[in-house]
């Protein structure tokens, strides 16, 4: 990967135009067929998942949108549009038109029809499986026209290759991960491409492409807000810094009218791209542009005098109108509860509100920060390669070297809050990194060159600069050793210094290009390389062992090697789909909506999207109660079948069992009668002995635990590591239809309600008996 | 005795905003009457809406909308056109209006879409 930089970067010494337009021609050829060779990198990387397990969908999300797609590719687009679910958020529904970004959909189904026509027979699934690591490939080349804007085509084509590769993406693209960040990275690195190129040409015609790309991106991904707000904030800093320029306003005026009216007209963001706070930014700093736009104008045209008072008249007026302004705008904003802001963006601005308000964001384990050495697992080399990049950016400081700049540490802030916006941070690291390494070599290469033996050219080439900071301090040393013998022995540091700073000057006017020493030079290009190697080393590995599991199948390796598969999730879905009618409700925990519906085809209480809170606090609660209660909910949402994911038996940590004080907390804050603290004791989560009555009396408790005893004679729990508390029970208002081979999934059914209500009635009188009973159910279930 | 001063200034202040004004080339001046014209509209649209009520709202958006985005494409095209502005010495005007029109086509195209 070095030489080929070289042979691009090395500047032509030799006089005539025709060797330097052949070497010219050369380097770009070269630069293409590294292009493609990155983009397969980038593609078959990632098939590690199709490669050890098969070519399946992988996780919850993608369930959905494979789901949407098929339905996409059978009704068409006016159904697709229209479709109101009725199969999912049982009574409620969803309407999918309205609350899905369809660019991943659209994508993909546009994908299936063009292959399809050609008469490749391709199937759905097959398209959604491969659609992210072709986009990851499409994402590194993006990359490499952003990097090629900022710095130049070597810093470009390394980047490129540092994004192909990265874990945090790959995380997010394997193969099977059909999810909105698969398209939406691509989208989001084209768009500050065309943004970029906008602003360093100062074409209309790109201003419109970026409006575009943009728009692609707000159908891709809820992340388009990083965008809407990283633009202006870039634009406001080149305001601030002197930086202003005509070419700054075609590039961002007419994003913000264009993209605006474009993030309209996706309906899940609607009249959103107007209403909320997390536009405003936008428009507030398309204001300031504006008057500054024009102060520049009446400045061009004015004296300097004449300015002077204009400046003074409308500084004395305008600050009246502005404060006006800006107490409506803030009463406006002040009367809304959450200050115009969605949960979900009040959470990357104060990282502490999910926790106390919204107990499902902050659940989700994408949500949590993340940990240190997790930076080092997903950008691995670049962490380091990053503030070199960063420095390189400085030298010289351009337009588009701020915007990376910029970019780099909102994102490192983001990424420090949620684990899921690493994925952010990986295209500006690699950006910044391929930059660093680019400079990097660019100054080693150039001081072998020019000190090996027979090439030795003219050193006072003025197109380079004089190379980064590290070059300056070798050479600088003899000359303060000299100046320290001509001075007194009593010198001051300060004096010292001032020596130093004062000797770059000097060499900068003379424009001589320092080198480093020729073996230092061979020995750093080595490291290099070394290091390169280790970066490509980690990436494999993680892409093959950490990045690649579909999470719906399981592998474990037995004593004598051979790979044992769990496929327990597949077994009951297709058990569901196969022993159910299809209008039967099912009732489990949010996690599994997606996948329920998508595989087994049956309608749902509560999926994925958790949309509505209340709902599934009310799923929650019925997992929390006792049996009766719990019937009594489900009974009233008309379930038939309640599944629970336990794991027990073969020690698969994420089963309901240890999700369950989710879905206490979640169901305690709607429904007040459940208290997270009746189900731990001494503050402890516990399910053997020692536990509280009301944690083993619970549904949960029972319907993941029913016969487990039978399995080892002792009920030993394999992921709490304990005996369980109560081991022989019977479940009077369900009944268990169906385990998996491994336990792991098991299907309980609904009993019906009993003709005859024995007991009671026969002991007191009719009337008090029906009063008492109503007494009783009114105080335990606040249903009726 | 300052009110007076600050008059005097203004009224100066205009008198040379006027007469430098009045040097610009007239093509220039044909496309600061457009953009004046399309600001008009939208402030017209938004005193409408202030009298009438804001439904439908994605008709009062794209109309708002559509007026503040060509005076904006209009001022780029002023941008690009003027010979005064040397980053911009090697785009032919020609090309600049293309550039003008296409972006106004697609938006367009999208205020058609959404007015509804």
């Amino acid at each position: 990967m070095a030489s080929p930089e070289s042979a691009v970067n090395g500047p032509t010494m030799t006089a005539g135009a025709a060797s330097k337009s052949l070497r010219n021609a050369f380097g770009g050829v070269i630069a293409f067929i590294i292009l493609v060779l990155i983009g397969v990198l980038a593609f078959s990387i990632r098939l590690f998942s199709v490669i050890k397990y098969e070519s399946v969908i992988h996780e919850f999300d993608p369930y959905f949108n494979y789901r949407v797609t098929q339905f996409l590719s059978k009704n068409g687009i006016y159904d697709f549009w229209n479709w109101f679910d009725d199969r999912t958020w049982y009574p409620l529904g969803r309407v999918i038109g309205g609350t899905v970004y369809p660019g991943l959909t659209l994508t993909a189904g546009t994908i299936w029809k063009v292959v399809n026509s050609l008469n490749i027979p391709l199937s759905v699934e097959t398209v959604c499986v491969f659609t992210a690591p072709i986009f990851s490939a499409f994402a590194s080349w993006a990359a490499y026209l952003l990097t090629k804007e900022v710095k130049g085509p070597g810093a470009g084509l390394t980047a490129a290759a540092l994004l192909a590769m990265v874990p945090s993406y790959i995380s997010r693209s394997v193969a099977g991960s059909y999810d909105n960040e698969a398209v939406a990275i691509f989208a989001l690195v084209f768009t500050f491409y065309l943004y970029i190129k906008t602003l360093n040409t100062g074409s209309l015609f790109y201003a419109t492409l970026n409006a575009l790309a943009y728009f692609y991106m707000v159908c891709s991904w809820g992340g388009y807000t990083f965008i809407i707000n990283l633009i202006p904030m870039h634009v406001l800093l080149c305001i601030v810094t002197g930086r202003y320029s005509s070419r700054l306003y075609i590039a961002y005026a007419p994003l913000v009218v264009l993209g605006t009216l474009l993030a309209s007209l996706v309906p899940v963001v609607g009249f959103n791209a107007v209403l909320t706070s997390e536009h405003f930014a936008s428009f507030l700093v398309f204001i300031i542009i504006h008057v500054v736009a024009l102060a520049y104008y009446i400045k061009g045209i004015l004296s300097p005098k004449m300015f002077k008072v204009a400046v003074t008249l409308v500084v004395s007026a305008g600050l009246a109108v502005c404060c006006a302004v800006i107490a409506i705008l803030i009463a406006v904003v002040a009367s809304s509860p959450t200050k115009g802001w969605s949960g979900r963006s009040l959470t990357l601005l104060d990282p502490t509100y999910a926790s106390k308000y919204i107990p499902i964001i902050a659940s989700v384990s994408e949500h949590q920060p993340p940990t240190w050495p997790s930076y080092f697992m997903d950008i691995n080399v670049l962490a380091f390669l990053v503030p070199a990049g960063i420095i390189a950016c400085f030298m010289p400081l351009t337009d588009s070297s701020s915007f990376v700049i910029l970019y780099i540490v909102t994102s490192v802030y983001f990424s420090g809050v949620m684990v899921r916006l690493m994925l952010v941070l990986a295209p500006a690291a690699c950006i910044l990194s391929g930059i660093a390494l680019s400079e990097a070599f660019n100054v080693l290469t150039r001081s072998i060159k020019f000190q090996l033996p027979g090439i030795a050219g003219n050193p006072s080439i003025a197109s380079e600069e004089n190379g980064s900071s590290t070059v300056v301090a070798p050479n600088d040393i003899p000359k303060t050793e000299e100046a320290a013998k001509e001075k007194p022995a009593k010198k001051n540091r300060k004096k010292e210094k001032e020596n130093v700073e004062k000797k770059p000057t000097p060499s900068k006017t003379e424009k001589r290009l320092l080198v480093l020493p020729l073996e230092a030079s061979v020995i750093a290009v080595l490291l290099l390389v070394l290091l390169g190697a280790f970066y490509v080393v980690h990436c494999v590995w993680a892409a093959a062992e950490a990045y690649s599991a579909p999470s719906i199948v399981l592998t474990s390796h037995s004593n004598d090697g051979g790979l044992h598969v769990f496929d327990d999730f597949r077994e009951a879905y297709s058990w569901l789909s196969h022993n159910t009618d299809v209008d039967d409700k099912v009732a489990s925990w949010w996690d599994y909506g997606y996948q329920t519906t998508a595989m087994a085809n049956r309608t749902v209480l509560v999926d994925n999207n958790t949309w509505n809170n209340t709902h599934i606090a009310t799923v929650g609660t019925a997992m929390s109660s006792p049996e009766k209660q719990a019937w009594e909910i489900f009974h009233s949402l008309d379930v038939k079948y309640v599944l629970v994911v336990f794991g027990g038996v073969v020690g698969y940590p994420s089963d309901d069992i240890n999700k369950f004080l989710w879905m206490v907390r979640i169901g305690g804050g709607v429904f007040p009668h459940i208290k997270e603290p009746d189900y731990l004791r001494d503050g402890q989560y516990r399910i053997d002995a020692q536990a509280t009555p009301t944690m083993l009396n619970c549904l949960m408790y029972k319907l993941s635990y029913f016969r487990f005893v039978e399995t080892d004679g002792k009920g030993f729990d394999r992921v709490r590591r304990t005996e369980i508390g109560k081991k022989h029970f019977k479940l009077t208002h369900f009944e268990e239809v169906f385990t998996t081979h491994h336990w792991m999934v098991r299907i309980y059914k609904l009993k019906p309600q009993r003709n005859r209500i024995r007991g009671k009635t026969k002991k007191s009188k009719s009337s008090r008996s029906v009063s008492s009973k109503r007494d009783v159910r009114g105080k335990r279930n606040p249903w009726h | 005795m300052g009110r007076s001063s600050t008059v005097k200034e203004t009224q100066a202040l205009f008198q040379s905003l006027r007469s430098a004004y009045a040097a610009t080339p007239n093509n220039l001046k044909i496309i600061d009457v457009y953009v004046g014209f399309a600001v008009l509209t939208a402030v017209i649209q938004v005193v409408y809406m202030a009298v009438v009520g804001s439904f439908p709202f994605n008709s009062f958006l794209s109309g708002v909308l559509s007026c503040i985005g060509t005076a904006v494409l209009a001022v780029c095209l002023r941008i690009q056109v003027n010979k005064d502005n040397k980053e911009f010495k090697d785009v032919a005007p020609e090309r600049a209006f293309a550039d003008f029109i296409l972006c106004n086509l697609v938006l367009h195209l999208v205020i058609m879409n959404f007015m509804g």
